[in-house]
């Protein structure tokens, strides 16, 4: 079983390899990419079984034994978002290969889309900070190309933004790798996080807020996520869809990963992680009711999300950690969907301005579905698959003590009802009040090309699939959480 | 020694804030150049200092750090990738705007001012108006992304 650990990084990189070699012929390309994927999900859902059978697994590449050598470890976390990662990378490479568009054509498309696929498994893969470094490179790299790809002005300009952002984090993370090297000589994450325990506590407290300042930017936490809603809905929605639904939970597993292993009670920084939750929550959903585009929208309600998330990492225990990790699993495929649904009603409608667009509950009903049902389970209505999650962050937080917090994350619900309700009722219920400026495409049965609308309805039936499953998943993630807050079996897994 | 490379590091950092937060494309580049310099020297700092770490050489308890140096070497090739992508974008942004300045987010400005933006621009007629601003200069301009 240990030898499967390597194979969801070094499959999507020999994919992409052989994608370059295959230049020539999109669809050779596009056959590598889908069957590469297609194998690293199955690999994933094994290693999910295999973990939650008999705990740990980890596998020292290269050779070296564990402090010193490349460590690969999976527990239930890991297994859990690289399942939901592989799914959802997936999907949207079919709606990416069906969206009609400049860049899907790009000879590098599909390569930099496998890059990316690595990065983001070896991100939740990795033992070892110094290569939760090179991977979160491996993963921002492909994010810079595959959001400039198209060379416009808008996507220079935004990315330009983006990568300034993120070479700064990174910048800031080798400067806190330095630090917890001088300080205890590892960079093993289970070595790490005996010798943590040896250092003052001023000094553990001080790491704990510098990494999740770093992981922070990643993860879009406020005051750093300024970067994220400026930037992503410049690219195509299908790229736009990877991030949304992946990138910024890199970032939250990371600090998931670093608070839980590294930190005790005392040095972790839970009021300042749960004011920065709350924080993020409300402005995120402010920003999404202030903008009147459907991808701005969208995208700070990602912001918003986030600080879900955190919320249930914050209050580090079993019940709050277990919610946090579902909400993580449902909002990717939420997310998702929206993106995707979002780039369908750009396709349909010529624009995504909330005043050119309207009617379309009529001329694209399918569309109608597939934004409907993401959009009322990410504002938590029953039985969606945001229902269960947030009733047990409001649970966790109301056993905790934590009623300010609890409040927040109500209010912010509503919110969120309400800037869906605004995308819907302008998109698909009322008429256009403004002409559209591109041409509308002329929609057939579906509302659009049948690869686009697919994983769109797949993603959804996913989301549904989650909704419905609930329990089973709540309790693995259950299982996941008692690992972190205990990391003894991560630690003997890694160490011997 | 250790106290100089943590000054070097500092005035690394310090310059690099300074720039970075300037308005101009060209000083951010250079500031976060000088940012991971600095990083890349706290880096180096972080391990123990002595002799070359080859087997035989001497001895092993006063051989230098490796793995630290190793660290450095691969944060200065990262960087050195993503600066030349930086770069390219500058070159490209400056292709397409004429100036080195950082642009402000439309919509941004536009709820700033309270209003809604005028016009939508996609990257085609931004590109198309561009080539005509520019004139004899679109053969060099156009964009990579299109088949």
């Amino acid at each position: 079983m240990n030898a499967l650990l390597p194979l969801p990084i070094l499959l999507p990189l020999l994919g992409a390899a052989l994608s370059i070699l295959a230049g020539r012929s999109r669809t050779a390309q596009r056959v590598i990419g889908i069957t590469i994927l297609a194998a690293v999900t199955v690999i994933s859902v094994v290693l999910l079984v295999a973990v939650d059978r008999d705990g740990a697994l980890a596998s020292q590449a290269g050779g070296w034994s564990a402090p010193l050598g490349i460590t690969l470890v999976a527990d239930r976390l890991t297994t859990i978002m690289l399942t939901v990662g592989s799914v959802m990378l997936l999907g949207v490479l079919l709606y990416a290969i069906g969206q009609p568009g400049a860049e899907r054509n790009h000879v590098g498309f599909q390569s930099v889309y496998l890059i990316l696929a690595a990065g983001v498994s070896a991100s939740f893969l990795t033992g070892d900070l110094f290569n939760l470094f090179v991977a979160f490179e491996m993963m921002l790299t492909a994010s810079y190309v595959l959001l400039t790809l198209g060379g416009g002005r808008e996507q220079v300009r935004a990315g330009m933004t983006y990568v300034v952002i993120s070479l700064l984090a990174s910048a800031l993370f080798i400067a806190s790798l330095a630090l917890l090297y001088a300080a205890t000589g590892t960079v093993n994450m289970a070595d790490l996080a005996g010798k943590m325990a040896e250092l003052p506590p001023g000094l553990r407290n001080a790491f704990a807020v510098l990494l999740i300042v770093v992981f922070g930017i990643k993860a879009a936490l406020f005051p750093l996520f300024f970067w994220l809603p400026d930037s992503y809905p410049t690219a195509p929605s299908a790229v736009t869809a990877v991030f949304a639904g992946l990138l910024t939970k890199v970032g939250v597993y990371a600090i998931l990963r670093t608070q839980t292993l590294f930190f005790d009670d005392i040095s972790r920084p839970a009021t300042l992680l749960l004011a920065m939750a709350g924080a993020t929550m409300l402005v995120g959903i402010l920003g999404a009711i202030a903008h009147d585009e459907v991808d701005r929208i969208l995208s700070f309600n990602i912001v918003s999300h986030i600080g879900y998330m955190v919320m249930g990492i914050a209050m580090f225990t079993a019940a709050g950690i277990a919610a946090g990790i579902v909400y993580m699993v449902h909002h990717i495929v939420a997310m998702t969907s929206l993106f995707l649904a979002g780039g369908l009603i750009e396709h349909v409608g010529g624009s995504s301005r909330l005043a050119r667009l309207g009617g379309m509950v009529r001329t694209a009903p399918i569309v109608a579905v597939l934004f409907l049902i993401p959009a009322l389970g990410l504002a938590g209505i029953p039985p969606l698959s945001g229902f269960v999650p947030k009733l047990a962050l409001v649970d966790a937080g109301l056993v905790g003590d934590h009623h300010l917090i609890v409040a927040v994350s109500l209010v912010v619900s509503l919110l969120t009802l309400y800037s869906m309700a605004k995308i819907w009722s302008a998109v698909f219920w009322n008429p256009a009040t403004e002409e559209p400026e591109q041409e509308t495409h002329v929609v057939g049965r579906l509302g659009g090309p049948p690869l686009m609308v697919l994983p769109a309805v797949g993603l959804v039936l996913v989301s549904l699939a989650i909704a419905a499953g609930a329990g089973p998943i709540f309790d693995l993630a259950e299982r996941a959480a008692v690992d972190l807050l205990d990391p003894a079996g991560y630690i003997e897994a890694v160490l011997g | 020694m250790t106290t100089s490379l943590a000054f070097t590091a500092a005035l690394l950092f310090g310059v690099g804030t300074y720039l970075i937060l300037q308005h101009t494309l060209s000083r951010i580049l250079i500031g976060l150049a000088l940012l991971s310099h600095g990083a890349n020297v706290l880096l180096m700092g972080s391990g123990r200092r002595g002799t070359p770490p080859l087997i035989g050489s001497g001895d092993p308890d006063r051989f230098a750090d490796p793995l630290a140096q190793a660290f450095a070497l691969t944060a200065i090739v990262i960087t050195f990738g993503v600066s030349c992508l930086l770069l390219a974008l500058a070159y490209r942004s400056w292709i397409l705007t004429g100036t080195d300045e950082v642009e402000d987010d439309v919509s941004d400005r536009a709820i700033a001012r309270g209003g809604h933006p005028d016009k939508e621009i996609t990257d085609e007629e931004a590109w198309h108006e561009q080539s005509l601003d520019l004139d004899g200069a679109s053969q060099d301009t156009e964009p990579a992304g299109r088949p």
